[in-house]
């Protein structure tokens, strides 16, 4: 049987009384790429940052690669810190920190937070960003790089301590057909090394030509799986 | 006829009356209320600083000045003055257990010893300075010499015999020595245009002496006594009577060129100008760090801290800096005795904190919650969030107002001279005091502020321009 990476079970969460998310369930095996569908406010941005630990929630329970968060508590530090090595997030608009170079975002969490020489951290970054074809940008500030370079830094960065899970959400929001394309290729890679991806997304095509399965959403519950 | 006074100065000079604050009281009050009725005219009192009367009354605010004000050789180069109506001499005080010692200024080598800025007394003190090696503080009153003379912030105070009379009844502590340092007058000054005024003056004054009026006005203020009769003879003689000389006994600054002015006052500005800019950098260094700690505790700090800090904050920008300051260095004099240097760098860093921490607050809250969400899924602690991601970029937010900040500091810290630091500002009014006009001194004053600030100025733009293609 393969290994389930990503345990969500019955996730309920409330904007003071407003319900968001209602009952929630997903499991993600080790090489998926599952893509969350649905209409805005389905909830599906809401998932994924309360996997990643941006968002606590009221009821259920996730569980990524043995670390469990449980509705209605407050994680420790200690469970969150763990949590942060096994999950990577590249965000919608990126957030590429604008003082620092490509190479420096990439490095900066090995660096300080698992406290990596920086010798290594900056070979390994090196091999991050040439992996996905932006390498010759290494010293390039965010806001010189193109919408397309800064997604690939971005997802250098959220891989380069090796988390088991990688979220995005809504990678394809500013691509052009082209640079889709090409993205689609980059997690299809991602997914022959074994990672595990979880992505929420607006963009039935993409959807429907990269995932191995897709999730749809409505209204704050899982509407069906294909 | 309007004549200008300063009532700070107190009696037996001028003052407002303890009974009835709206009137004023005092000799000069009398003197003046004297020679406008010889002219046939009512008095009517114009409010002007002590160290600004000159000036004031060559502009034509006033007819005359009267609040005992010193016949000099400066004053009788670039004004119209009186007949002296009153002779004094500038004695020195001392603690009461150092009377043994110190008796004269020669015994002050390395000595604070006080005055009241702006007048012979502390030209007097310029001059031991260079002769004796004393040190000379400035002040604004004549109160807060002794004062702190009593307390221990300085050695001595050198002033003219009424005021440590009149001081001597108030408090106690300390001893006037009977040596006398220097003889003055004082005089009533006009604009020098007004020399016809002047004669008119002259011959009421000296009517005054003959019939006795004079006297009778020193008496019932008790500053009578046995300089004044010699005095009296040599004005009904129609003997010449000298001027006080402070600093300069070859040439007065007055009579001596503007170049040949400016020439010898630049040290003593540069120097001064130094005390500014080193005092502005200290000042602005602790302000930051102080800045960098409020708003980081008005940003994550909990409910009480918030509420302590804007608390501060709001305090320190509600009130004036120049109340701040009298509070550090006289208010609280009792329990801390900050040295004067101190106190001002301490005021004006307390003060200029707050204004940083309102421009680091709004920078760190100006960085989107993006960026700090990507840092947190990293797996920076909030403390490194803090440290790598949101400090350097608010950073570079606060950098600009920081700047315009700390050009304004440089400017503030001319306020600093009410703690007796002798900065650019102070030194500049004291030349132009001595010089009988603010044309050079301003001007030179000017621009050694604007040597210091546009060089700032331009550091700070090219620091911005860095960051933007460095990041």
């Amino acid at each position: 049987m393969a290994e389930i990476v990503l345990q969500v079970e019955d996730l309920h969460l409330y904007r003071g009384a407003r319900p968001v998310l209602t009952g929630v369930s997903l499991d993600v095996e080790r090489g998926e790429l599952v893509a969350i569908m649905g209409p805005s406010g389905s909830g599906k941005t809401t998932v994924l940052r309360a996997v990643a630990g941006l968002e606590s929630f009221h009821g259920g329970r996730i569980v990524i690669d043995g670390v469990a968060l449980t509705g209605g508590t407050h994680a420790t530090k200690a469970t969150l810190r763990e949590l942060r090595r096994k999950v990577g997030m590249v965000f919608q608009f990126h957030c590429l920190f604008e003082h620092l170079t490509a190479i420096d975002n990439v490095c900066l969490a090995p660096v300080h937070a698992h406290g990596i020489a920086v010798p290594d951290a900056r070979r390994r970054g090196l091999e991050l960003l040439a992996g996905f074809g932006v390498e010759h940008r290494a010293a390039a500030l965010p806001r010189h790089l193109s919408g397309g370079e800064a997604q690939r830094v971005a997802i250098a960065r959220a891989l380069a301590v090796d988390p088991p899970l990688l979220l995005m959400d809504e990678p394809t929001a500013s691509l052009d057909p082209e640079r889709r394309a090409e993205l689609g290729a980059l997690l299809r890679q991602l997914q022959r090394q074994h990672r595990t991806l979880l992505i929420a997304t607006h963009d039935e095509d993409f959807a429907r030509e990269w995932a191995t399965r897709v999730v749809r959403m409505r209204d704050g519950r899982v509407n069906g799986t294909v | 006829m309007r004549w200008a006074g300063d009532p700070e100065g107190g009696a037996p000079f001028v003052e407002a009356d303890p009974a009835r604050p709206d009137r004023l009281v005092g000799f000069d009050v009398e003197v003046a209320a004297l020679v406008a009725s010889g002219l046939g005219r009512a008095p009517e009192f114009v409010n002007v600083r002590f160290d600004s009367i000159d000036q004031s009354v060559a502009r034509g605010d006033a007819d005359i000045g009267f609040s005992g004000i010193e016949d000099t050789p400066a004053r009788r180069t670039t004004m119209a003055v009186t007949l002296p109506y009153y002779e004094f001499r500038e004695v020195l005080a001392v603690r009461d257990a150092d009377a043994g010692r110190y008796r004269t200024l020669a015994d002050l080598r390395g000595k604070s010893v006080a005055t009241l800025g702006g007048t012979i007394a502390y030209e007097i003190l310029l001059r031991a300075e260079q002769d004796y090696g004393i040190k000379p503080m400035s002040y604004d009153d004549d109160v807060h010499p002794y004062t702190d003379l009593v307390i221990g912030r300085v050695d001595a105070v050198l002033l003219d015999n009424v005021l440590a009379a009149r001081r001597q009844k108030a408090m106690q502590g300390f001893t006037v020595q009977p040596q006398t340092v220097a003889i003055g007058h004082y005089v009533g000054v006009m604009a020098p245009e007004n020399a016809a005024l002047r004669d008119r003056i002259n011959g009421i004054l000296l009517n005054a002496v003959r019939d006795g009026s004079l006297e009778r006005i020193l008496r019932t203020w008790s500053v009578w006594n046995d300089d004044q009769p010699s005095l009296h003879a040599k004005l009904l003689a129609g003997e010449p009577i000298q001027p006080v000389v402070g600093l300069d006994t070859s040439t007065s600054v007055a009579t001596a060129s503007r170049w040949e002015a400016a020439r010898r006052y630049l040290p003593s500005l540069l120097r001064a100008s130094v005390v500014t800019i080193v005092l502005s950098c200290l000042s602005m260094g602790l302000a930051v760090i102080i800045g960098v700690m409020i708003a980081t505790g008005r940003v994550y700090g909990g409910r009480l801290a918030k509420l302590a800090l804007t608390g501060y904050v709001e305090l320190i920008r509600g009130t004036p800096i120049l109340l701040q300051l009298f509070v550090l260095y006289y208010g609280l004099a009792e329990a801390v005795r900050l040295p004067a240097f101190a106190a001002a760098l301490l005021g004006l860093a307390l003060n200029y904190a707050a204004y940083e921490s309102e421009i680091y607050r709004s920078a760190l809250e100006a960085i989107p919650t993006g960026q700090l969400e990507a840092a947190r899924t990293l797996g920076l602690s909030e403390r490194q969030v803090l440290r790598l991601v949101r400090g350097p970029q608010a950073f570079r937010l606060a950098l600009a107002p920081m700047t315009n900040d700390f050009v304004a500091l440089l400017k503030d810290s001319s306020l600093v001279s009410v703690l007796t630091v002798l900065e650019l500002t102070k030194q500049t009014q004291i030349f132009a005091t001595n010089l009988g006009s603010w044309v050079l001194p301003g001007t030179l004053c000017a621009l050694l502020y604007l040597a210091m600030s546009l060089p700032l100025a331009w550091l700070a733009r090219w620091l911005e321009r860095q960051w933007r293609t460095l990041g």
